[in-house]
């Protein structure tokens, strides 16, 4: 298990890398310089030529860039004059964390039951209302379901708060909106997951053992079901980050992924750049954090 | 000296309710097993051997229902009992092993895990003693080192070491019946014949009742003091092992024999499989199953079901080619 | 042992009944045959069509996709406005009988608007899904056939690209490929017919194709190291031109299966990522529509005329159902697995 956990060490360290590597260079694509706009002064523009080597080849500006990284300087905002971009991310994250964190737990607590529910009860009634509605609602984009959530609720209803205060009554639309597209994949995968259990030999075996439907269902194909919905859990963290840029805007939550829009509107770029490597970073993390856990659940990746 | 009666099975009708219609697996069967016998029951896919088997276990999947007939296990009639009082028969009293030992262990529990599941549930025994337990059924069943092995994962074992685990697994509660499916056929030849030993070890030593269903002739002839060979839903031949292949009487039980390859054929010999296509279960042929499929069909045998006719001492054999007018010699 | 025992159910007794004679002459095959139901033999294609059809789910989507299209592409036709044209005086008005969906801030109609909207997520989807298979296909054939070391690299770029965090990506190379196409587009001849429907439509089109062929890759991959080993003679007599023909005749054929559900369930992800990039901004730019601008441009007045948000979210969200459906459908009906 060592080696294996090595492994994705490495791997996601070199991931990061490219990100890294990729996000310098596409940048610098953008003719002129990504540290400098029309708004920098003389001084500042200076300031950034020695600092970042504007004058130097590509390939050592890149070199420099990485030296900076690696002492947690991501530059300055263009447009939020005299902050670092690392102050402000760091600012901005708590928010988008805390909806992040508790749309992955609601998506987690409402999806696995219902999944199984379907799952055990197939072909039921149940089953089919709970196809329908996550068929359905899995083709409406996050930004999509947001808005009509205002209007529904914001207009039509006038009940959601209109301006933002952190207040849980802001949170309710938001997290709600977050957690849909989620819900609604957790529940296919896990009955899709636990129906193919279900059809395996050793739950026949099960049953010819004597058991009650309760263990066999919760004991045996449940341990089986849940471990494609652990994969799941990477992507998931990664679609809840990227969610959250619409999330946030339609509902004025100061969040990251707000600020990144506007910053990628404004032509922000050291935010871009520094939001996409740490934003990027945290993905390929938590992805290889899944990882681990599912090294934990699954015996044939625990032993070797 | 006469062996008590164990089980015993009259007219069973199980049937498939499928969104396309009624699929009439097992159409009036009846047979019987007392203790310490084991019988084998084979026939083809959609014969309705194992729906029939599994029938005693109430374990049938839905849509299949039990729509008529009896089956007496022990005294008790299976077909009356509720879901809970089942429950305490399977895996306790009646036992069963499955065909692939590769998919019929959970993966993600040890096997030490499993064999202690039926021991705590049934025989209420604590985590400890189900443990030391578990370990002597291993080494019964000629499992070496079933200190380690126990606490390993089906994945660890190989084939034969799985089908034997779930031998043991099955053997836990001291069943008086023994069920096994096609526990040979995802096996090599000569881990086949090891299974075998040991069953036949148990049958002998513990007076086990087994029913053995296959399409595999050659290990009936091990094992099984009678064989029940089915068709279509129905019993076509059945009796002691010693007079059906002695004289086989059934077409189709020729044709069986007539497909098995011989070890002791001198001359090329062309192996005979049986033509055509198996039955139509959801309308099934008011004669004989055979019929269509038949080289011997005669017309009263695509429109009246033949009797049992007698061949030896227990064995009968469902043909008009039996009856004294079709003028083939039978008695 | 008890003589009745085992007997089975009652049958008639030979010797009780008088059975005629000609009954037990041998029966003809013609006899036999009529007890066997034959079953109509189908091709795979055929079976797999009449499948889907019987599927309702999956022939309404179908239907409402047909409706999409024409809705989009024919609709502009029989309207007497066009997506950027001001009508003064008809300012911010709600739907009714004149502008069905009402009109914006500029007076423009939001019907025609909405059409053209649909027309290019329809376009980018169905472009870019292709741009995949196209670009997938090629990259897996080659990479199947040269095998070895070089098959080794290659996946592995593909393992690297989809572990990327997408739609960063996606944002990143939206943001950086905008100028660049630009200029592009201005000082390049052939492309003037097409520059007017913006770098940005293009960008899309080069961001989804760059970052979304891997799996179409990896299924065709399959299909060729599968052909490869059984034609493997083949491929060794045959010179370097009849490795085109092979793939042609042989690995295509069998990968269109997988290939055409995952390219339907690559549409609804494109028009997912379009409608995405153009809610913040770095999609369509004006005066072109997209459907995801509209959102953001009636997500401003949300409180004023939330009708102008419900129609551009119901047509997205209509599109990406009716896809996904589709491709649902499609997976279940070529899937080669028996099904129980």
């Amino acid at each position: 298990m060592l080696k294996y956990i090595l492994k994705r060490i490495v791997w996601s360290a070199v991931t990061i890398f490219i990100l890294i590597t990729m996000t310098f260079f596409l940048m610098h694509l953008v003719p002129g310089s990504p540290f400098v706009s029309d708004k920098t002064t003389p001084i500042e523009k200076a300031n950034m030529e020695k600092k970042y080597g504007l004058d130097k080849p590509l390939t050592t500006q890149y070199t420099i860039y990485l030296g900076q990284l690696a002492k947690g300087d991501f530059g300055t905002s263009l447009t939020k004059k005299g902050r670092t971009v690392l102050s402000i991310i760091t600012g901005k994250l708590p928010y988008s964390a805390k909806l992040g964190f508790m749309a992955i737990a609601f998506a987690l607590i409402i999806g696995i039951p219902l999944g199984c529910a379907a799952a055990i009860k197939h072909e039921s009634l149940l089953d089919r209302i709970i196809m329908l509605f996550t068929t359905v609602f899995i083709s409406v984009p996050g930004f999509v379901l947001g808005t009509l959530f205002v209007v529904i609720f914001g207009v039509l209803l006038p009940i959601a708060p209109t301006t933002w205060e952190d207040i849980p009554a802001n949170y309710v639309l938001p997290v709600l909106t977050y957690a849909f597209y989620p819900i609604c994949y957790i529940t296919k995968l896990m009955r899709s997951s636990m129906l193919e259990t279900l059809g395996q030999d050793y739950i026949k075996t099960a049953h010819a053992k004597g058991l009650s439907g309760f263990a066999v269902n919760f004991k045996h194909a449940l341990k089986n079901s849940i471990l494609p919905v652990i994969t799941y859990l990477g992507p998931l963290t990664a679609f809840l980050i990227t969610g959250g840029f619409a999330v946030e805007k339609i509902f004025s939550v100061p969040g990251l992924g707000r600020f990144f829009i506007e910053s990628v509107q404004g032509r922000d770029y050291p935010v871009i750049m520094g939001t996409t490597i740490i934003l990027g970073s945290l993905m390929i993390i938590m992805n290889f954090f899944v990882d681990l856990i599912y090294s934990f659940v699954d015996p044939k990746i625990k032993l070797r | 000296m006469e062996n008590k009666r164990l089980l015993d099975i009259k007219d069973l009708r199980v049937s498939f309710f499928t969104p396309g219609g009624e699929v009439k697996a097992v159409r009036g069967v009846s047979w019987s097993l007392d203790e310490g016998e084991a019988i084998g029951i084979v026939g083809e896919s959609g014969s309705g051997k194992t729906v029939s088997v599994y029938s005693i276990m109430r374990l049938l999947q839905s849509p299949g229902k039990i729509i008529g007939g009896s089956i007496k296990f022990d005294g008790q009639e299976i077909t009356a009992l509720s879901e809970k009082e089942m429950r305490e028969i399977r895996g306790n009293r009646i036992a069963m092993i499955f065909q692939d030992p590769m998919t019929s262990l959970n993966p993600v529990f040890t096997v030490g895990n499993q064999i202690r599941e039926p021991l705590k549930l049934h025989l209420k025994m604590d985590s400890a003693s189900a443990n030391v337990r578990a370990i002597e059924l291993l080494r019964t069943v000629g499992i070496p080192n079933p200190k380690r092995r126990v606490k390993q994962y089906p994945f660890e074992f190989s084939g034969g070491m799985r089908q034997r685990a779930m031998i043991s697994m099955a053997l836990g509660c001291e069943p008086k019946l023994l069920i096994a499916d096609e526990p040979t056929t995802a096996l090599d030849v000569t881990i086949q014949a090891q299974i075998l030993e040991i069953m036949k070890e148990l049958k002998q030593r513990r007076s086990m009742s087994i029913i053995l269903i296959t399409h595999d002739l050659g290990i009936v002839s091990d094992i099984c003091d009678k064989i029940i060979i089915m068709y279509g839903g129905e019993i076509v031949e059945y009796g002691p092992i010693e007079s059906l292949f002695e004289a086989p009487s059934h077409q189709y039980t020729l044709g069986l024999i007539g497909s098995l390859p011989k070890i002791d054929v001198t001359e090329k010999e062309v192996l005979t499989p049986i033509e055509g296509t198996p039955v139509d279960l959801m309308h099934p042929p008011a004669g004989c199953p055979f019929a269509p499929r038949c080289s011997e069909t005669m017309k009263i045998c695509l429109t009246e079901k033949p009797p049992y006719y007698e061949i030896g001492e227990g064995h009968y054999s469902a043909c008009w080619l039996h009856h004294k007018e079709s003028g083939k010699e039978e008695n | 042992m008890d003589k009745s025992n085992g007997k089975p159910s009652k049958r008639i007794n030979p010797f009780s009944m008088h059975i005629n004679p000609a009954m037990f002459e041998r029966a003809t095959d013609e006899e036999k045959q009529e007890l066997v139901i034959m079953r109509r033999s189908t091709s795979l294609w055929k079976d797999a069509m009449r499948r889907f059809r019987k599927n309702t789910f999956a022939m309404v989507a179908l239907g409402l996709l047909i409706v999409l299209i024409l809705f989009a592409f024919v609709g502009p036709l029989f309207s007497p406005y066009d997506y950027d044209q001001f009508n003064k005086g008809e300012e911010k008005q709600g739907p009714n009988l004149v502008h069905p969906f009402g009109t914006d801030d500029f007076g423009r109609d939001l019907l025609v608007r909405n059409m053209y909207g649909t027309q290019i997520s329809l376009s980018v989807g169905i472009i870019a899904a292709a741009l995949t298979v196209i670009i997938g296909s090629i990259y897996g054939s080659v990479s199947g056939f040269i095998g070895g070391r070089t098959d080794n690299i290659m996946m592995r770029i593909i393992d690297i690209i989809y572990s990327l965090p997408d739609l960063l990506v996606v944002i990143l190379l939206s943001v950086t490929l905008r100028k660049p196409l630009e200029t592009l587009l201005e000082n390049t001849e052939w492309l003037k017919g097409i520059s007017g429907l913006g770098a940005p439509f293009f960008s899309m089109l080069i961001v989804f194709a760059l970052l979304y062929w891997g799996t179409m890759g990896r299924i065709v991959r399959g299909e060729v190291l599968r052909i490869k080993e059984q034609e493997y003679i083949l491929a060794a007599t045959a010179l370097g031109a009849g490795r085109a023909k092979i793939i042609r005749q042989h690995v295509l054929p069998n990968c269109v299966g997988p290939v055409i559900v995952t390219a339907t369930l690559q549409i609804p992800a494109a028009i997912f990522t379009e409608s995405f990039l153009s809610f913040i901004g770095l999609g369509i730019s004006a005066p072109l529509a997209s459907l995801g601008s509209m959102v953001t441009d009636a997500l401003g007045g949300i409180y004023s005329f939330p009708y102008r948000i419900v129609f551009p979210a119901l047509l997205i969200s209509l599109i990406i159902l009716a896809f996904n459906t589709i491709g649902d459908a499609l997976r279940d009906v070529l899937d080669p697995r028996m099904k129980k």
